[in-house]
């Protein structure tokens, strides 16, 4: 049974489309068919962030306005079959897209992949309607800041009110110092204060930016922690339980053994 | 003896005096009735003034019907209305009735940018997060922390409370007062309870101490009563 699960925040700049590009590059590492889907018409990245821009021809609006099919407009990635991208449009904006067309094309993708990964622009307007219609789960991104939080928190009332599952929460960017010295907020603040299931934690990495400026998502890196997350929070989506990455790993031996003997450090 | 017609009676008590007025006749003969019976000379005796409490029984008065009964009480000399009282209201007051002495009972997280606004008191069993109002026209109750905006008695109700398991808000409105969150951060404190002190300011205080500033709170006819 394919699912479309959306990939939301509220707020700009927390790593939507980040998320987007590695989930979908693990889950297709794991062996399913994944086809990605940008919906921030007039602010296209996904294709950047995946390295595939060069090979647009058609997009999203040309398979709405049916001036294509959707198989034409579907770009197969570059390194492997089992992952697809469907672009935004560049010209149009996002009143151009409707919730019904995106529903039509969600269920049409659905005979053919597994998971359909859904880039949700920033904001609640139109093009926030149009990523969250054909979706049957979401997963609401948010930072250790109290900004991306309450945004989330909005995001979360607004799913709320769709009939789609209860969303799962993302907390990425993590800067783990600055959470010792209580200079962010913790994640177990965090998922109090938004009372929904914790899906994953991702660390601030510069990892992360520099492959995705290489059109290279850092999922393809299989050591980096970032990378770890991210196909952590792939196993989860198929329903395998991971526990959650320790940040703390740079503790030395000595404070492992006192932890390990119930002292405290 | 001065109410010996049938439709008309009036008792002296200590308070002054009380009109029964019948509720079987129509309302124009009540008042001619009424013109008669007010009219004896002995009421003029009276030196100081008489306090009238009027009772319908089972009649319900339109507010013109009620003007009318005032000013012909009025009339008399030294004849002064103190209440009117009915057995019946209407359907629609009753309802706004209840509903105002209801507590809403919700259960659910008051999410950044949602609003709740219930009549009568509020309990909520859940969050208020940052961002998030409620809304009552009685008293607040948050079994959750309350983080956002909270506003008791918002149709004038000076005398409601606000009250949380867990109190960090950004404002709390009571009527129309407000008060704010400190411009530092704070950390927040667990059963507390906001109202209007003597003073006209909204203060936050523990929540036992509620009992003593607002006795009324309890039991069900408080809410009756106000109403």
């Amino acid at each position: 049974m394919a699912e479309a699960i959306v990939i939301t925040s509220g707020k700009g700049g927390v790593g939507k489309t980040t998320t987007t590009a590695n989930l979908g590059t693990a889950l297709a590492l794991m062996g399913k068919k994944v086809c990605l889907m940008d919906t921030d018409i007039g602010l296209r990245n996904l294709d950047v962030v995946m390295g595939l821009e060069n090979r647009i021809i058609y997009d999203i609006i040309d398979v709405s306005l049916k001036k294509c099919k959707l198989k034409q407009a579907l770009i197969k990635d570059k390194r492997f079959d089992y992952l697809y991208l469907l672009p935004a449009a560049q010209t149009s904006d996002k009143n151009d897209l409707t919730p019904e067309a995106m529903i039509e094309m969600i269920s049409e993708l659905k005979k053919e992949f597994d998971y359909i990964i859904i880039d949700c622009p920033a904001g609640i307007e139109q093009g926030y309607k149009n990523a969250v219609a054909g979706a049957d789960h979401a997963i609401v991104i948010t930072t250790p800041e109290k900004s991306s939080v309450r945004d989330a928190d909005r995001i979360i009332g607004l799913l709320e009110q769709e009939e789609i599952e209860p969303p799962k929460l993302v907390v990425n960017r993590i800067r783990n110092h600055m959470m010792k010295t209580g200079d962010m907020m913790t994640i177990d603040e965090i998922v109090q204060v938004l009372a929904i299931d914790l899906l994953g934690i991702v660390a601030d990495d510069d990892e992360v930016i520099k492959a995705s400026n290489h059109g290279e998502p850092i999922a393809f890196q299989p050591k980096t922690k970032a990378s770890i997350s991210y196909r952590n929070i792939a196993r989860r989506i198929l329903g395998e339980s991971v526990p959650l990455q320790s940040f703390s790993e740079e503790k030395g031996m000595f404070t492992k053994v006192k932890k390990f003997l119930g002292l405290r450090d | 003896m001065i109410g010996k017609n049938q439709y008309v009676t009036i008792k002296g008590t200590r308070d002054g005096l009380t009109l029964y007025l019948d509720d079987s006749c129509s309302f124009d003969t009540l008042l001619k009735e009424l013109d008669k019976a007010l009219s004896y000379d002995e009421l003029d005796v009276v030196e100081s003034l008489v306090r009238i409490n009027v009772q319908l029984g089972n009649r319900l008065l339109h507010s013109d019907q009620e003007d009318q009964l005032r000013q012909l009480i009025r009339q008399k000399n030294k004849l002064v209305i103190q209440d009117i009282e009915s057995n019946v209201i209407l359907k629609e007051d009753a309802l706004r009735w209840k509903e105002e002495s209801e507590i809403q009972v919700l259960t659910k997280t008051v999410r950044s940018g949602q609003v709740i606004e219930v009549t009568g008191d509020l309990l909520l069993i859940g969050d208020v997060n940052p961002g998030g109002t409620v809304k009552a026209t009685g008293n607040i109750f948050i079994m959750g922390s309350l983080q956002g905006i909270a506003h008791a008695g918002m149709k004038g109700n000076v005398s409601a409370v606000i009250m949380a398991s867990y109190m960090n808000p950004v404002q709390l409105r009571i009527s129309d007062l407000y008060s704010r969150s400190p411009d530092y951060e704070t950390e927040g404190v667990y059963m507390e309870c906001g109202y209007i002190d003597d003073s006209n300011k909204i203060i936050i205080d523990r929540l036992q101490v509620v009992a003593k500033k607002r006795p009324e709170l309890n039991g069900f006819e408080r809410s009756v009563l106000n109403g």
